[in-house]
Order: structure tokens, then C-alpha cells, then sequence
């Protein structure tokens, strides 16, 4: 039962991280149906912008407490981070707006790949380790002493996250932007013809997205301890089919989904293996009884296929339920 | 129209063959030329023709049919695994390489409809994103059935796999006729060359078949394409298996060249490569892709022995490794090419039309 | 009309290959550059000796990740080959000049038989190298259909000598002999239930299965077997899946990037087994990594002996040429390369052919102690040493040879007590392995 809580306390911080990202993919889905290949590397970019930072205040020597070099870190990747995204989106995606589908596409998988080999050529191909800021404070579950816990870190980064959100659904349901970029989501023509600057408010999304991901992305670090120049791209995939899973265009399906994505991620790479033992068949197998004699465990799908839950959720979704958990909410394009 | 080289209709037929043979005979003597300058150059060709062919695989599915398939470096993988598997000590199978390599091509198809099926309603991106999660699962997968029973020997790959052999010549040994030594690397050069001569032939055929044309309808606009009578599922899932085919016999030859393979080859970017050589060369035009293909191919290569110095002289040292030249090429090549000439370098028309549609009156971009 | 356009389209396009193939000269004498002349300009000095140049090739990452333990590696050869030149070593009534010719294979197993290739192109007269295990068993059928001997300084992958190349060599252990090291040293813990987790990586999946083996040889219980990949953060799920089995000690065989993150994630799991990684997580940045309190007492292993056990004419050598000292396999490589001109002197010749036997005979001391290949090409009795981290150093705690473990106090009085000479390789604390 412990082992089951702990798994749940690691999938639901996981999946935090996740749900921040995907609010990026989801937001820029929404409005202009492209997905931001670039995005995982923005996420990139700001754990890495960050851990600059954080290297130079301790290695100057600071007496600032913990939190405020993480703050500072942060507060220094995000304004990066939106100059990446506002970039990226100016430069390579708008003026591809009226191209058929695939020009957005390559580009950004072409984007991906620059920006991944400029953080390799800025902060080498090293894996970087954080330097360990916050001391870890862990915080019993249940009675067993050994039992499951969960750090001062996980709930940060899951009350943050949550805090996140909440800021971001009120931006896109109580303001003037967000009943703009609302309207640019549900129609860009109408939208225009209703006085809406529709490049600005496109230009607006993707730099929230960016902040959103500078934010991820040291929390990440931060949570894992090492930062490197690859360690955007999966992660975007992983929140990528989050976003899809709850909803591609939804704000809050993107939450939903992230945390979703975690706890499979969690549960599937603890518990595949048990499920998939083969030993269990030796009953009505003997080759199998033999080989279990010496070794109880012979299992078909073990943890190393962690990765491949991602894919797999992604796949049945889009074959079973298209439009994701809470439904997908993007303008119909011809 | 395509150009399906119809000599017999050429104005001028004898000066259209004399170029052929001139080709011919360059392409000939090309590697005895490299192997002069160092036999790491013919193997270099080696590799960029097999490039070619994924190339031309990814043409299929990319540039006829219009799918944006992001996994296509697991057909090569799959090709390559199922020679070493079966002509290996791994499982003590020998087979000879006529027989291997139809067999890969047609499990790459399989593969190919496999990956198919679950995407064919999906919308352009969607499908991207789907193809490239097959991609890293068979990846995956290639990397972990060590365990519980070892098939494919997990990350250690396969080692000793044979080298091709035609009645008592191996491929992977020297042999010397009068003064031309035939290394191995030039042995397999040859063939490579007679496979992708054969394959550029398929691959104009089957552009100017009723194939092509309903890939060409599809890609144009799917739901009209429906109503004129054309079965899409089916081309589509044609579309797949064929291009799946190329990647699964290029496997194959990659895998007896190296003598060693393992899933480390088969990643994610490698597919990213191959769509960079289609996008850059232009997507559905096969000489298009095929200059794509040795285009980055090459010019990495010569970079990485130009730059190195240059870069010494100037600097002092090292401040961008060949490698990640490499794939800054790649990536810029991506993005440039989409922004200032999507159609490619030599552009086919008909994709020329289409993809420049977003460009107003004047060549000017609308922002 | 147009067949004519892409019959002048493939015709300019051939020329422009066939350029390439003129052009590629250039490319060539451009590489060539990677050679360094150890010696003082030799030619005008001497002109009633004849000279012969013999070259000798150093392959490794010179880029990447692990340029520095190439570059370490590097530095070993040319180490080498400068005090061969001074020495003016005559083959064949003729003064030798060595010249290593570096490659830089990017730790890319594609690039291992592009640069043998090269290598051969070049006529190099005996190869040291490559680093990572993955890299060199593709590079070795090169070298072995060229005729060229490898010896690798850093390659343990029990295939790279399974393969039946009688030309193919390594100065360090394998895998199959410090997997059952650590397996024994653990042993001799008293542990009875125990986790393996490996990352999924040629180097990795094969160090575990034979920690694995050992182990359950000799009747430990292996509570769980767990993958992940090289690539991984997040280590939570597995870590708790294993923390449910109550292991007394953990094994990892993996690289530090991912090692260092596991033992810290563990500690604020709650888990208090010991861990125990291979020479890839056996280094200083560990404890950045994991972070200076989760990354003490840790134990892991190393192909080789320590820098403390290494010759100190090797280290004060180094050390007066590089200002630095040497990080792990530089006395393998400088061992290796004082093995091919050993036995060119002992054949008299740089002919392959003529010192291959020599070689395969040879009886040695190096910086790394004595040296004798079996019939496999592979050291006899090579050591492995277990470190254990204390106060963020990695203090070496026992050197296990020939299956049986010494305490290092014990070893080095008795290295003491022998020859000055005998102490053996250098400080191995990186030992990036594929």
C-alpha cells in the first residue's frame, strides 16, 4: 500500500511538470492548430538559463537564502524564455500562417533541432547537476516510518503548478487578452473583423507559453538535480500527448491531462512488470515453470518501456477518442 | 509533369545517351578515384547512397503521397535487424543475402501497414506526431527484447553479421583483378549503385502509374480524391509499405556493410535527417532527392575536415564541434528551406504550385 | 525538351562529383594536420642516419561529452611516443621517428569504422584506441581486415576479443571480470537481497547481467531487475518499485549523469540500501550529482588500478608535460603504445606481419604493472579495484585480481615491498564505457 501511495506522490509530481508544458502546446494548438515542436526546447532553455544563474550567485559567493536564488534564477529565465518563444513564432511560424500544414511542421522540427544544438554549443554537451539550493525536507504519509513520503520540493512543485494554472485560467477567462485570444481561437477571421490585432494577441500566447515553460523547466531541474541540452525534447513529447489526452485547445484538459500522464507514467513503469509476469503462467506452461525455478521475475514489459507509455496513451486516444477526455476546443479549419 | 526520362521521345536521343553513358563511366571509376584519396571516402559514398534510398522511401510516403512520417528510420532498423538477424551467429542462421533482403523489405512493409492503419484518419500533424511515437517505441523495443528472450541482443546489438556473397566472392574481403584492388567498401559500392539504379526506375514508374496519380490526388485533396472513386485507405496504406520497403532493404545492405548494428543508429534524429534531405532536396521530385541526400551527406564530411582547422587557425581552438555543425546543417535546413523555398532545391512542379500557395502576388510574403 | 534539362542537370552533377573527387585531396591533407610531430625536427639534424617514419594511431572522442578522458587518453600515446623519440630507437638499421596520427571518433559507433578506415588509409603501423567498447568492436573488424594491431586502453566489452581477431588487444579488464568483482566485493558484505538496475546501454545492460550472475551464483537473492535508459531523470517509479523489495544493497551499471540523480532520488525516497555502480558512475561528480551528504558511502568499481598505484616515472612524466594530472586510462594508452613499440624492436621491423607474433608473446612492465595477453588478446590476471566515496573523495578500499580481493592497505605495502616500478594505472575516475 505504501509502495502504491509513493508511486502516486512521484506520478502526480511528475505530472505537474508535465501539465505546465502542456498548457504551452495546448494554448498555441488552440489558436493557430500548429504544433510547437520548439517548445520542449524552450523548456530547455529555461532550466538552463537558470542554472547559469544559480552558478554564478553561489559561485560569487552569495548570502542570499535559498529560495531567492531560485527565484532569481527563475525570474531571469523567464523574460529569456519569452524572447526565445516570441522569436521563434515572428521568425519561423508567421509567415508560414496561410501554408498548407506540413511547412509549420518541418519548421519546427527544424527549430527544435537549432535551438538544441545552440544550448549544446552555449552550455556543452555535459550534463549539468543543479547545485542542490534547497535541502529536502521529507514529510511522512502514513505511520510506517518507512514508508511513503512526500518532500517539501514535490509539494512546491505541485502547489505551484497548481497556482499556475489557476493564474493562467483566470488571464483567459476574466481579462480583455483573454476573451481576445479566446475569439482568435474560436474564429482568426471574425476575430480580425471584430477590431482583435490578431498577430499581437498570437504573439502573446506563444510568449505565455514561454514563461509557462521557463517555469517548468526549473522546476524540473531543480526537482531532478541535472539539467542537459536534451532534456526538452521527450519531455515536450510526453506533455504533448498530455495536452491531447485532456483536451487539445482546453486549458483545463492540459492540466488534467498532465497529471494523468504522470500517474500512468508511474504506475505503468512500477507495476507493468508484475502485470506482465510470465512467471504466473507456469502453471500451464512447463518451459516456463523451468526457467521460473531459478527466477521468479520473467517479465515480458518491464520498467524499461517507461518511455513508451506516452506514445502508447497517445495512439489509443487518438484512435478511441480524438477529441481527448474534456474535449478539444480549436476553430474548424478548412 | 514529372520527368520520366523518356529517352525515345528526347529531341535529341544521341546526345541524351552519350550523357548516360558519360555518367556511367564517371560513376565507374568514382571509387577507384575516392580509394586513391583514402578508402574512408568510398565508404563515406557508401553511406550517402543509402541515404539516397532512404530518401527516396521517405519521398514516397512525404512527397507523393503527402504523409509527414517522422518514424521512418524504424523500417531502416527493422531492414537491418532482420539481415542480422539471419545471417549472423546470433541465432546461427546463415542465409544468403538474395534471399534476406526481400524478406526485410516485405517485414518493413508489414511494419509500414502496421503504422499505417491507426493513422489514416489522422490530420497532418497528429499523424507526425504518431509516426514519430512508433518510430521510438520500435526503437525501444529493438533496444529491451534481450530480455525476457533475447531476439535482438538489446543494446550490445549484433556483431560478426555476414557480409554479402555471390558464389564464392565476399563482400567484405579484398580482391584483386589485374591492377584495381576491390575493397570492400568498393565491392559494395557497385552493388549499392546497380540497387539505386534500379529503385530510381521504380520510383519514376511509379510516379507516372495510376499508384502515383491517385498519391498525387490524395495529397492534393484527400476528400475529393474520395469522391472521384480512388480507395485512400488503401493508397495510403501503399504508400507506407512501399516507402517502408526501400528503408527495410537499405537495412539490410547497411547492416552486412558494417558488420555490426545496434538500435543506437535507429534514433529519432537519424529520421529527422532523412525528411531534411527530402524537404531540402525537394519533396516529390526523385532527383531532387537524391541531390538532397548526398548534399547532406557530403558537405558535413568535408566540413568536418575544413572547419577543424579553420577554426584552429582562427580561434585557437575548437569553439563548434563538427557534429554539432552537422546538425545545425540539418535543422537550418529545415527551417530555411520551408521559409524561402519550400518546394526544395530542384523543386517538381506540381509541389512547387502547391506549397507556395501562402505567398502573395509578387513572391511576397503576407504577415 | 526537358529530358534534356535533367540529362544537363546529372551531367553538371557528375562533374561536380567528379570535382569532389579531385577536390577531395584537400580534405585529405587537411586531416592529415591531426598528426603531431613529437620529435625535434630530425631531417636536416641527421643527415648520415637514414630516418623512417612510423605512424602511430591514437582514436578516441576528441568532441563530445567525454572529449576530456579522450584527450587524457590522447595525451598517454603522445606520452609515449615523445620519450620512443628521444630515446631514437633504430628498426632495421634505421632511426625511427614516430608520429601519432589522432582521430576523433566522437564516441559514434558509426564512426568507428570511418576512422579505422582512415587509420589504414594511412598506413599507420599499429593502432591505440578506441575508449567507448561500442565504438571499437565495429572499428576492430576494420583494423582487422587492414592487417593493423589494436590495443585499446579503456574498451571492456568481453566481445571486443570474443570476436577471434588475432590482432586485437586491450591493456584493461573486461566487464566479465569487474562485474564479478564488485559481485564478490559485495558478497563479502553480507548482503543477501539485492537490486540491479542497469540503463539499458551495451556498456550498462552487460556490466549488471554479470554482476547478476555472480550474485546469484552465489545464492544472493536478486529482488528485483530493473532498466531504465541513459537518457532518463526521473528514477521515482523504479526506485519505489525496489524500495517495496526491501533490498539490503542496490547495483546500478550506468553512466554518473544518471547514476548521481538515482542515489539522490533514492536517499529522499527514504531508501537506505547501499549502492554500488561500475567504473562509469565512478567518479568525483557523483557527488555533485547526488549531492555531497547522499553520495557518501557508495561503492564502485574500476578497471584497473588507482592513480595512486600508478608508476611514479609515469605521473611525474605526465605531469611535467601536461601540467595535469592524468584522469583515468592514460597509463592504459601509454602503456599501450610502449607495447607496439616494444615489439617492433623485438621484430626488428614496424611491419605488422613481422611484429604481430611479438606482440602477442610479449612480457611487459608498464606504468599499469606487468603485462601479458592471453590467447584471446586480453590481459592476464587484470585488476579491478573497488573506491568508496568518504567525505567527497573516492578512496580505494580493496583490488581484487585473479578472483581473489586484497585490501588496498595490504596491496600497495606489498607493491611497496616489490619493485618501485611495480605500482600500477593511473587514477581511474571516469570511465565512460559503451
Amino acid at each position: 500500500m505504501d509502495t502504491f501511495l509513493q508511486q502516486i506522490v512521484n506520478g502526480v509530481t511528475l505530472g505537474s511538470v508535465y501539465a505546465i508544458v502542456a498548457l504551452g502546446y495546448t494554448m498555441v494548438y488552440g489558436i493557430i492548430q500548429l504544433i510547437n515542436f520548439a517548445h520542449g526546447e524552450v523548456v530547455m532553455f529555461g532550466a538552463m538559463v537558470a542554472y547559469s544563474v544559480i552558478v554564478a550567485l553561489v559561485g560569487a559567493g552569495t548570502t542570499l537564502p535559498p529560495l531567492a536564488i531560485l527565484a532569481l534564477a527563475t525570474l531571469t529565465a523567464i523574460p529569456v524564455c519569452m524572447i526565445v518563444g516570441y522569436l521563434l513564432e515572428r521568425v519561423a511560424y508567421r509567415p508560414l500562417r496561410r501554408a498548407p500544414r506540413l511547412a509549420p511542421l518541418i519548421t519546427a522540427i527544424g527549430l527544435s533541432i537549432v535551438l538544441q544544438n545552440v544550448a549544446l554549443i552555449i552550455w556543452t554537451r555535459n550534463p549539468l547537476p543543479y547545485p542542490q539550493v534547497i535541502t529536502t525536507v521529507p514529510y511522512h504519509l502514513t505511520s510506517h516510518p518507512d514508508g511513503a513520503t512526500i518532500t517539501n520540493v514535490q509539494v512546491a512543485i505541485i502547489a505551484l503548478s497548481l497556482a499556475m494554472m489557476g493564474g493562467l485560467l483566470l488571464l483567459v477567462y476574466r481579462t480583455k487578452l483573454g476573451i481576445a485570444m479566446r475569439a482568435v481561437a474560436q474564429n482568426p477571421q471574425v476575430a480580425g473583423l471584430m477590431g482583435i490585432d490578431i498577430n499581437r494577441v498570437i504573439s502573446f500566447t506563444f510568449t505565455i507559453g514561454a514563461a509557462l515553460a521557463a517555469v517548468a523547466g526549473v522546476m524540473d531541474a531543480s526537482y531532478y538535480g541535472i539539467a542537459h541540452y536534451q532534456m526538452g525534447f521527450l519531455l515536450g513529447l510526453k506533455a504533448f500527448s498530455a495536452a491531447v489526452l485532456g483536451g487539445i485547445g482546453n486549458i483545463a484538459g492540459a492540466m488534467l491531462g498532465g497529471m494523468l500522464m504522470g500517474i500512468i507514467e508511474a504506475l505503468g513503469a512500477g507495476y507493468v512488470g508484475e502485470l506482465t509476469n510470465l512467471c504466473a503462467l507456469s502453471s500451464w506452461f512447463d518451459a516456463i515453470a523451468q526457467r521460473c525455478t531459478n527466477d521468479a521475475h520473467l517479465e515480458l514489459f518491464g520498467s524499461n518501456y517507461q518511455d513508451v507509455f506516452a506514445f502508447v496513451v497517445l495512439i489509443l486516444v487518438l484512435v478511441f477518442r480524438p477529441s481527448g477526455l474534456l474535449g478539444e476546443r480549436v476553430s474548424d479549419r478548412a | 509533369m514529372q520527368v520520366a526520362l523518356p529517352i525515345g521521345k528526347a529531341r535529341h536521343p544521341a546526345v541524351a545517351w552519350t550523357g548516360i553513358v558519360l555518367v556511367a563511366v564517371a560513376l565507374a571509376a568514382l571509387p577507384f578515384v575516392l580509394a586513391g584519396i583514402g578508402t574512408a571516402w568510398v565508404r563515406i559514398t557508401n553511406l550517402a547512397i543509402l541515404y539516397c534510398f532512404l530518401a527516396l522511401g521517405l519521398n514516397i510516403v512525404v512527397g507523393f503521397a503527402g504523409l509527414l512520417d517522422l518514424g521512418y528510420i524504424a523500417f531502416y532498423g527493422v531492414g537491418a535487424y532482420t539481415y542480422a538477424l539471419l545471417a549472423s551467429p546470433h541465432f546461427g542462421l546463415h542465409l544468403p543475402f538474395w534471399v534476406i533482403l526481400p524478406i526485410g523489405a516485405l517485414i518493413a512493409c508489414i511494419f509500414g501497414v502496421l503504422l499505417g492503419a491507426p493513422t489514416l484518419k489522422l490530420r497532418g500533424d497528429y499523424l507526425a506526431i504518431v509516426t514519430l511515437g512508433f518510430g521510438e517505441i520500435v526503437r525501444i523495443f529493438l533496444n529491451n527484447l534481450s530480455r525476457p528472450f533475447n531476439l535482438t541482443n538489446g543494446a550490445q546489438g549484433i556483431v560478426l553479421i555476414d557480409p554479402f556473397r555471390i558464389d564464392g566472392y565476399v563482400f567484405g574481403k579484398s580482391h584483386t583483378l589485374g591492377s584495381l584492388v576491390f575493397s570492400p567498401p568498393i565491392n559494395y559500392y557497385y552493388f549499392l549503385l546497380i540497387v539505386l539504379v534500379a529503385v530510381i526506375a521504380l520510383n519514376f514508374r511509379l510516379q507516372d502509374s495510376r499508384v502515383g496519380r491517385a498519391w498525387e490526388a490524395i495529397r492534393e485533396d484527400e476528400i475529393a480524391a474520395r469522391a472521384m472513386g480512388i480507395n485512400t485507405r488503401n493508397m495510403k496504406l501503399l504508400a507506407f509499405a512501399m516507402g517502408a520497403s526501400f528503408g527495410g532493404i537499405a537495412g539490410g545492405m547497411f547492416s552486412a556493410m558494417q558488420a555490426f548494428i545496434s538500435p543506437e543508429s535507429f534514433v529519432l534524429v537519424e529520421s529527422i535527417m532523412v525528411l531534411s534531405m527530402v524537404v531540402l532536396g525537394g519533396m516529390g521530385n526523385v532527383f531532387g532527392v537524391i541531390v538532397g541526400a548526398l548534399l547532406l551527406s557530403f558537405v558535413p564530411e568535408i566540413l568536418r575536415y575544413t572547419v577543424g582547422p579553420v577554426q584552429q587557425s582562427l580561434f585557437g581552438r575548437t569553439l563548434i564541434d563538427p557534429e554539432v555543425i552537422r546538425m545545425l546543417l540539418f535543422g537550418l535546413a529545415l527551417v530555411l528551406m520551408m521559409l524561402f523555398r519550400p518546394a526544395g532545391i530542384l523543386p517538381s512542379a506540381v509541389r512547387k504550385r502547391e506549397l507556395e500557395a501562402g505567398v502573395a502576388p509578387g513572391g511576397v510574403r503576407t504577415s | 525538351m526537358r529530358s534534356i534539362h535533367t540529362i544537363g542537370v546529372t551531367l553538371v552533377t557528375a562533374a561536380i562529383v567528379g570535382m569532389y573527387g579531385c577536390g577531395k585531396e584537400e580534405p585529405k591533407q587537411a586531416a592529415a594536420p591531426k598528426t603531431e610531430t613529437a620529435a625535434a625536427p630530425a631531417p636536416a639534424a641527421a643527415p648520415a642516419d637514414e630516418t623512417i617514419t612510423v605512424k602511430i594511431g591514437s582514436a578516441g572522442p576528441l568532441t563530445g561529452e567525454i572529449a576530456h578522458l579522450g584527450k587524457d587518453n590522447d595525451n598517454g600515446v603522445r606520452l609515449a611516443i615523445d620519450q620512443a623519440n628521444e630515446k631514437k630507437i633504430k628498426l632495421g638499421g634505421k632511426t625511427v621517428k614516430f608520429e601519432v596520427l589522432s582521430e576523433d571518433d566522437q564516441a559514434d559507433p558509426k564512426l568507428g569504422p570511418t576512422i579505422a578506415q582512415k587509420l589504414a588509409d594511412a598506413k599507420a603501423a599499429g593502432v591505440v584506441g578506441h575508449l567507448n567498447s561500442g565504438v571499437t568492436i565495429p572499428a576492430s573488424s576494420v583494423y582487422n581486415q587492414a592487417g593493423i594491431p589494436m590495443i585499446s586502453g579503456s574498451a571492456t566489452n568481453p566481445k571486443l576479443t570474443e570476436q577471434g581477431f588475432k590482432d586485437i588487444f586491450r591493456v584493461c579488464a573486461r566487464d566479465d571480470q569487474q562485474g564479478p568483482a564488485v559481485a564478490q566485493y559485495l558478497e563479502s558484505m553480507k548482503i543477501k537481497k539485492i537490486a540491479i538496475a542497469d540503463d539499458a546501454t551495451a556498456y550498462g545492460e552487460g556490466l549488471a547481467n554479470q554482476v547478476e550472475a555472480t550474485l546469484k551464483a552465489a545464492g544472493v537473492d536478486v529482488v528485483a531487475r530493473e532498466k531504465t535508459n541513459d537518457k532518463a531523470t526521473d528514477f521515482k517509479a523504479i526506485l519505489t518499485k525496489m524500495k517495496g523489495r526491501n533490498p539490503d544493497a542496490i547495483f546500478y551499471g550506468g553512466m554518473d549523469a544518471t547514476g548521481g540523480p538515482m542515489l539522490k532520488q533514492a536517499r529522499e525516497l527514504g531508501i537506505k540500501s547501499v549502492f554500488s555502480f561500475g567504473d562509469g558512475a565512478c567518479t568525483d561528480k557523483m557527488k555533485e550529482l547526488a549531492g555531497d551528504k547522499n553520495a557518501d558511502g557508495f561503492i564502485c568499481s574500476q578497471a584497473g588500478l588507482p592513480v595512486a598505484a600508478a608508476s611514479k616515472g609515469f605521473l611525474d612524466a605526465y605531469k611535467a608535460k601536461y601540467n595535469v594530472d592524468p584522469i583515468i586510462y592514460a597509463p592504459f594508452t601509454y602503456d599501450a603504445a610502449n607495447l607496439l613499440i616494444a615489439a617492433m624492436q623485438k621484430a626488428d621491423s614496424a611491419d605488422p606481419a613481422k611484429y604481430l607474433p611479438d606482440l602477442q608473446k610479449i612480457s611487459f612492465d608498464g606504468a599499469t604493472g606487468h603485462i601479458e595477453f592471453d590467447d584471446k588478446g586480453d590481459r592476464k590476471n587484470a585488476e579491478v579495484t573497488i573506491f568508496t566515496m568518504k567525505g567527497g573523495k573516492l578512496d580505494p578500499v580493496a583490488i581484487v585480481k585473479g578472483g581473489k580481493s586484497i585490501a588496498f592497505g595490504d596491496f600497495m605495502k606489498a607493491a611497496d615491498a616489490g619493485t618501485a616500478t611495480a605500482a600500477a594505472p593511473a587514477k581511474s575516475e571516469e570511465a565512460k564505457k559503451q
